[in-house]
């Protein structure tokens, strides 16, 4: 929060004047950011349907937990229902704006935590089209930014904005982002790979509000182009502020998560 | 009846948001297990061997999820090993979380360690050899188990009555030693035998980028060593379970694509037949990821580990000065395609220990894992010796629920 408090204070004088693309981008991202935050802890269920290109489809059941983190990034836990085979197993991870995060994955069959890398930004979450960086938590200094224009998508006023990962392994070059002008949230991402080429879209549906304040999605749509595979999510069952500590993101807490 | 119900439903209606109720999950499973060549004795007179396994687990959760029971016998039934064929109480837990401690009481199991070639510094409960040679399939141990948990990190303390003893294969199961070991006349240099209580306490902790444990176990030694004995005229090992002080220490540091791991035994009480009493043993090394090569979504990982025990040629283990060279294959696939193909080495001789693993989802629901294990070049003074035509493809096909 103080990072983004002085990044704003910074940006103050030239809100006003000429913006250049890269500030007015920034300045997006800043808003969003300051929009989003407060909500504390959350917890919420998420269905996974993954489709191949023969259009075969498989599920994953996840539950999530988050916990807000002033001035880094936020905690996670992520509990896997299905397949049955994964059931108990268990994902935590401290995201960090630039530096790698910290993750560990508990395997219930040998009971063991593992400290795993968090090289594999780029990797496939639980084999489906969204990669671990799509899935983990959103900072401001993950990127930097580049506004394109103001246009309309689907009779929503949109922010067009560029963005260019800022840490270490991702597998994309740049990322165009529509954001909705009145709820500061993204409606579409398109992820361009190393090579500048579309690797996949990403569309955002059916917004909810919850606590008058924050936005979330009940369905998202990643369509992979190259591999014709794509990956729907499904979230439901949200609630914040139920009281959760950093005691609920440990790695005692990870061992027995169900 | 009618009152007990409604409060039933209210206490579901409240409770359903925050915890799942009770639930039964699990697996049960076919294995076959092909050896190709002969065994070295008549009595075991097959190359196929095939077992039938089921692991059924409840769980059942209140007080917010702070108080659970967890309930996970575990059976198999083998067509040709009767010693194979046996019951298991996998986990009869009851737990209980606060703020800063977290209370488990009943049979459990623990794992404690980093590397992935051995696990010398996990103690708590005894090996179900006869499962795997692997050492990764473990007895469920008797415990109370207190942990604190701290800003300095967990210190786990743990009070264990009731021994486990460590299952071998019976006289006509394959992987055996010769003579076989006769598990029904152990020995044990406590008098109180298998009823000694024993003490164990534990410091974990990670600080940045490294994780930390160190522990140190007071009890009756997990691994036997064997002496020569007589059963029914029959020549048979005994083993003789000390009471030992071990000492534990295991790193883990995660350096992006890195791990770096070490885990280091110091262990006294148990006599070598020169006599020494005391030990070193430990496993270190590396994991190195490259993340989806061949521009794929596809992980490999190269793990490099160096395995001394200075013990040498008395030692119980055949991985006394050996290092391990293996690939980790994950196709991150829907499947969950995994393969981990490797080759310990004697670095004095010229044995070779070969090992493959892999495993798929098929369906939702079911799941594929092979394995092959392969003994190669093994010198008569080495004690893989025995093992020499104990090679072996296995197949195993389990439907989870």
């Amino acid at each position: 929060m103080r990072n983004y408090l002085a990044l704003m204070l910074f940006m103050i004088p030239y809100i006003s004047l000429a913006e250049t693309p890269e500030e007015k981008g920034l300045a997006i991202a800043v808003e969003m950011d300051k929009r989003d935050t407060g909500w504390v802890d959350s917890s919420n269920d998420l269905q996974m349907i993954l489709r191949n290109a023969q259009g075969q489809e498989s599920k994953r059941d996840i539950r999530l937990k988050a916990l807000e983190v002033d001035g880094d990034g936020d905690k996670s836990l992520s509990i896997f229902d299905t397949p049955n085979d994964v059931k108990g197993t268990a994902f935590l991870s401290f995201t960090h704006a630039t530096k790698p995060d910290d993750q560990w994955l508990y395997l219930p069959a040998l009971k063991r935590v593992k400290r795993i890398s968090s090289a594999n930004k780029s990797g496939p979450f639980m084999g489906s089209e969204f990669a671990y960086e799509d899935i983990s938590s959103q900072e401001v200094e993950k990127y930097t930014y580049k506004w394109l224009r103001d246009e309309m998508l689907d009779g929503q006023e949109v922010f067009v904005v560029e963005r260019y990962p800022e840490y270490e392994h991702s597998g994309y070059k740049r990322m165009l982002t529509w954001v909705d002008k009145e709820i500061y949230m993204p409606l579409k991402v398109e992820f361009y790979d190393r090579k500048d080429a579309l690797l996949k879209t990403l569309t955002i549906h059916d917004y909810k509000q919850y606590l008058d304040q924050f936005w979330r999605p009940d369905r998202q749509e990643m369509i992979n182009h190259q591999s014709k595979k794509s990956t729907t999510l499904l979230w439901s069952n949200y609630k914040f502020k139920t009281g959760l500590s950093d005691r609920d993101f440990d790695k005692n807490s990870l061992k027995r998560a169900r | 009846m009618k009152k007990i119900h409604q409060i039933t439903i209210l206490t579901g209606v409240l409770l359903s948001p925050v915890i799942k109720a009770d639930e039964w999950s699990g697996y049960a499973g076919i294995e076959l297990r092909y050896f190709p060549e002969n065994a070295l004795f008549e009595v075991q007179d097959h190359n196929i061997n095939g077992s039938l396994l089921f692991e059924p687990e409840y769980y059942t959760a209140w007080d917010e999820a702070r108080q659970s029971f967890t309930f996970s016998p575990f059976l198999r039934l083998d067509q040709q090993d009767s010693e194979r064929t046996h019951f298991d109480i996998r986990e009869l837990t009851w737990l209980k979380a606060a703020d800063e401690w977290e209370l488990r009481v009943g049979i459990r199991k623990v794992f404690w360690g980093v590397t992935e070639s051995s696990h010398l510094v996990d103690i708590i409960n005894q090996t179900d050899l006869i499962e795997n040679l692997d050492t990764e399939d473990k007895l469920g141990q008797p415990m109370i188990n207190l942990a604190l948990i701290r800003d300095w990190g967990t210190l786990d303390f743990f009070v264990m009555p009731g021994f486990r003893e460590r299952t071998f294969p019976g006289i006509e199961g394959r992987l055996r030693t010769q003579p076989r070991v006769d598990t029904d006349n152990p020995v044990y240099e406590s008098a109180a035998e298998e009823k000694h209580i024993d003490l164990a306490v534990r410091w974990s902790h990670y600080i940045g980028d490294f994780d930390i444990g160190l522990s140190h176990f007071y009890g009756t030694s997990r691994e036997p060593r064997f002496v020569f004995g007589v059963n029914a005229s029959e020549p048979v090992l005994i083993p003789h379970y000390d009471i030992i002080h071990q000492t534990g220490l295991d790193i883990q540091a995660t350096k992006g694509n890195w791990l770096w791991k070490l885990e280091s035994i110091y262990r006294t009480g148990q006599p070598t037949v020169n006599g020494d009493d005391d030990f070193i043993a430990l496993a270190g090394g590396f994991e190195y990821t490259f993340v989806g090569v061949f521009e794929s979504a596809v992980d490999l990982g190269l793990v490099i580990e160096y395995l001394f025990d200075d013990r040498d040629g008395e030692a119980s283990t055949p991985f006394e000065n050996d290092a391990i060279i293996a690939w980790r294959l994950a196709l991150n696939d829907e499947q969950s395609t995994e393969l981990l193909a490797g080759v310990i080495f004697d670095l004095e001789d010229s044995s070779k220990f070969f090992n493959l693993e892999a495993s798929r989802r098929i369906g939702d629901n079911w799941k594929l894992e092979v394995e092959a294990r392969l003994f190669a070049d093994i010198p008569e003074n080495d004690i893989q010796f025995v093992f020499r035509d104990e090679d072996y493809l296995q197949v195993t096909l389990a439907r989870y629920f």
